[in-house]
């Protein structure tokens, strides 16, 4: 048995997942990126061992794939939390204080930038410029822009998010 | 009637979402409204627009509940109306890229089509010729607007003359400077122009197939651009035979980049567009030769693709009237930081800064006294205060040691420390190497150290001479435009504000307060009351001081996070 193949059968993730993906755009030439976000988009990151199963079915090499993964800001390697918290690190925000924003959001969860808290609720990742710098500083959680935020608000958003986190996970 | 919601990323920020919620509640009015993208005037988000028989009613920071007493009298009810200044300042501005955002629907195909959309790409394919379109682009001076400004028909026919069995037409929608964001909004609010532009440009060089590489962060303007393709696939715009016209083919993808500043570097987007680490080469050959999978491609940003249907329309002349000689044309600015009304401002070529930040922009906020303005994000540098009526053009802002670039300008006032924001440029570039040439990999993060160590109340002397050393080394030493550009922001400060420079490192204080290591928290003794909320908001405890008498701080123990000076609501804190 290959170490390939060991790998398949150790794989944390359904690897079958993906495989629409690879069918796709695995022979399309400069897809590399593109399949790469379509895996991301299916567990959220990039699992190692969907690297290895890539490059075993479409033949491209492995550290290859890790170079380009590794080299965007976009693919994360670790699993997120529920919600990702993106605070805009742009130039309008700050000079508007973003650096504040940043504190009360580590002081709030314990968690530093790109950690996520032991509960998996939240992810806190800082980001270059998300364009909304009239209305600096900014965060997004999932796609939903906060905009125009002081300490105090910040941490009203987080507290709420995480109170429906733990009604969701009660229901459940 | 007829309203329109303005609905850009902006709008939706400031709540636009729950404008039409409420839009769709109140069912008796039976309401038909529309989106529309950004107008500019992200300050005043949200916008609600009633249209009624010709006259256009113009409603801002609309919250939901204020929306069904403007519906019900529009032309009285003046709560929300827009001020006659805000309105002003949209008069003052000549819109040629930003004609239709915040005025059409972006999502509607039919909308675009109405004012005459299409009709430039048209009258090309029916009655003019690639070297014609060419000559007209020429005439217009239209220049490159992502950064570096270089003459856009000199592309145009380098990849025009390049032959090749196949051509390609490419979009740079990576808008990667922080503080720009004109080009997102474009997308957003007027995706079919730039379909438009691109198509003349395919026509011009000769190419069927174009690809908008944009920013993954900008999903929105992603999902607008994907329906306007799809709706102009729908109506034989883009695709074969276009208006059934044998032989006219053109079509256009999307292609999401990933995450790195370095893309909107030509050559390394190419590389990131091949499935590739996005990293730069030398040039020659350019992209006209050898481009896209090594065929001659033409790349351009969003705006200035955006310009080329109005110039085809109106003509090349009409374009040069604007502007000054050596610059044509408008520029659009992403105005923001510390300025009253920040959002997108198109201008002319040649108003002076002073005209921009303090007529259209209002002025500082607080009236505070404005101290720089940064222009063209990392790539760029600070212009100070003495150098307020500086032209807005390309030669005028290069001589200052800026650039136009993309066109972000942050506005600055006496609490913004220079020093720190050089810091914070270096911060982003140092991270945003692609670690090609050495001293862009290692040069910047020498001077980051230093400038993180002058901000820590660490300088030495010689700090400065190093980090002017640094800088010329590591533009000489840089194959691209983001090695050779990132000690700007450094360069202009010190030399511009030395003295602040000169202050952290032999005086160890920062005059803006803002670096935490050089400044101090102190209470004053005769403002205090002793009401103890300082107290009681500090993070570490270290303010003592009983009920009704005058509260101090422990020096040693203080983490200066400035909470009790936020806090006291008697000027009883003081910062040093």
């Amino acid at each position: 048995m290959g170490i390939q193949d060991q790998v398949e059968d150790r794989a944390l993730v359904d690897l079958s997942l993906i495989d629409p993906i690879i069918e796709k755009y695995g022979k399309v030439k400069g897809s590399t990126i593109t399949i790469l976000q379509g895996v991301q988009e299916t567990y959220g990151f990039l699992p190692s061992e969907t690297l290895t199963y890539i490059a075993k079915k479409t033949g491209m090499k492995e550290a290859k794939l890790y170079g380009v993964a590794t080299f965007y800001t976009q693919f994360r390697m670790k699993p997120v939390g529920k919600n990702l918290i993106m605070l805009c690190q742009g130039t309008a925000c700050h000079v508007n204080g973003a650096s504040a924003i940043e504190k009360a959001i580590v002081e709030e969860l314990g968690i530093c930038e790109g950690e996520t808290t032991s509960d998996g609720v939240f992810t806190f990742t800082n980001v270059a410029c998300l364009g909304c710098c009239s209305l600096a500083p900014v965060m997004m959680i999932n796609g939903e822009t906060y905009a125009k935020l002081t300490p105090e608000k910040t941490v009203g958003v987080l507290r709420e998010l995480r109170a429906e986190a733990q009604s969701e996970m009660e229901v459940s | 009637m007829k309203v329109l919601v303005g609905a850009g990323s902006c709008g939706f920020a400031a709540g636009a979402h729950k404008l039409m919620d409420e839009l769709d509640a109140i069912q008796d009015l039976k309401i038909d409204y529309e989106i529309t993208g950004c107008i500019g005037m992200c300050h005043l988000e949200p916008i609600m627009e009633v249209h009624e028989g010709g006259e256009v009613f113009r409603f801002v920071k609309v919250m939901p509940e204020d929306v069904r007493p403007i519906l019900d009298d529009f032309r009285n009810y003046e709560n929300n109306r827009i001020s006659v200044e805000d309105a002003d300042s949209l008069v003052k501005q000549p819109r040629v890229v930003l004609k239709n955002c915040g005025v059409i629907n972006p999502e509607d195909i039919e909308d675009y089509i109405n004012i005459g959309g299409y009709e430039a790409i048209r009258n090309c394919y029916e009655s003019s010729s690639p070297e014609a379109v060419i000559n007209e682009i020429k005439t217009s001076g239209l220049r490159g607007r992502g950064g570096a400004g270089f003459p856009t028909w000199f592309k145009w026919d380098a990849a025009r003359k390049s032959p090749g069995p196949k051509k390609y037409v490419v979009c740079n929608a990576d808008e990667g400077d922080p503080g720009a964001f004109m080009d997102r909004s474009v997308l957003e609010g007027d995706p079919h122009t730039l379909i438009e532009g691109m198509m003349i440009c395919g026509f011009a060089i000769d190419s069927d197939e174009g690809v908008v590489y944009v920013r993954a962060e900008y999903p929105l303007a992603i999902r607008r651009l994907e329906k306007a393709i799809k709706d102009a696939r729908a109506k034989n715009i883009l695709g074969k035979d276009i208006f059934g016209i044998k032989g006219r083919n053109f079509d256009l993808r999307i292609k999401a980049g990933a995450g790195a500043f370095v893309c909107g570097e030509e050559t390394a987007l190419i590389a990131s567009l091949e499935g590739e680490r996005g990293m730069p080469r030398l040039k020659p050959p350019f992209p006209a030769q050898k481009g896209f999978w090594q065929l001659p491609t033409n790349i351009n940003n969003v705006e200035t693709f955006a310009n080329v249907p109005w110039i085809i329309r109106n003509g090349g002349a009409a374009f040069a009237k604007f502007g000054i000689e050596s610059s044509k044309g408008t520029k659009v600015f992403a105005l923001t930081g510390k300025v009253k009304k920040g959002g997108l401002v198109e201008v002319p070529m040649g108003m002076s800064l002073r005209e921009v930040i303090y007529d259209i922009g209002g002025g500082i906020v607080g009236d505070r006294p404005f101290k720089a303005v940064q222009l063209g994000g990392p790539s760029g540098g600070c212009v100070p205060a003495q150098l307020i009526d500086t032209s807005v053009d390309y030669e005028s802002i290069t001589r200052t040691g800026a650039i136009v670039g993309s066109g972000g300008m942050v506005v600055m006032d006496d609490t913004t420390c220079m020093v720190d924001m050089a810091r914070f440029f270096l911060d982003f570039t140092c991270k945003e190497s692609c670690g090609k040439c050495t001293y862009c990999r290692m040069g910047t993060k020498r001077m980051l150290e230093i400038l993180e160590r002058i901000t820590n109340g660490q300088g030495k002397d010689g700090d400065i001479e190093l980090l002017e050393e640094l800088s010329y080394k590591v533009k000489d030493g840089s194959l691209c435009g983001l090695g050779q550009t990132a000690p700007n922001p450094v360069l202009t400060t010190i030399k511009y504000f030395r003295n602040e420079y000169e202050d952290h490192i032999y005086n160890k204080t920062c005059t803006a307060k803002q670096c935490a290591a050089l400044i101090r928290y102190e209470v004053v003794a005769d403002k205090c009351i002793g009401c103890t909320v300082c107290a009681k908001a500090c993070p570490v405890s270290c303010i003592k001081g009983e009920l009704r008498k005058v509260h101090e701080i422990d020096q040693d123990a203080c983490i200066k996070c400035g909470q009790c000076f936020q806090k006291c609501k008697f000027d009883a804190i003081r910062v040093y």
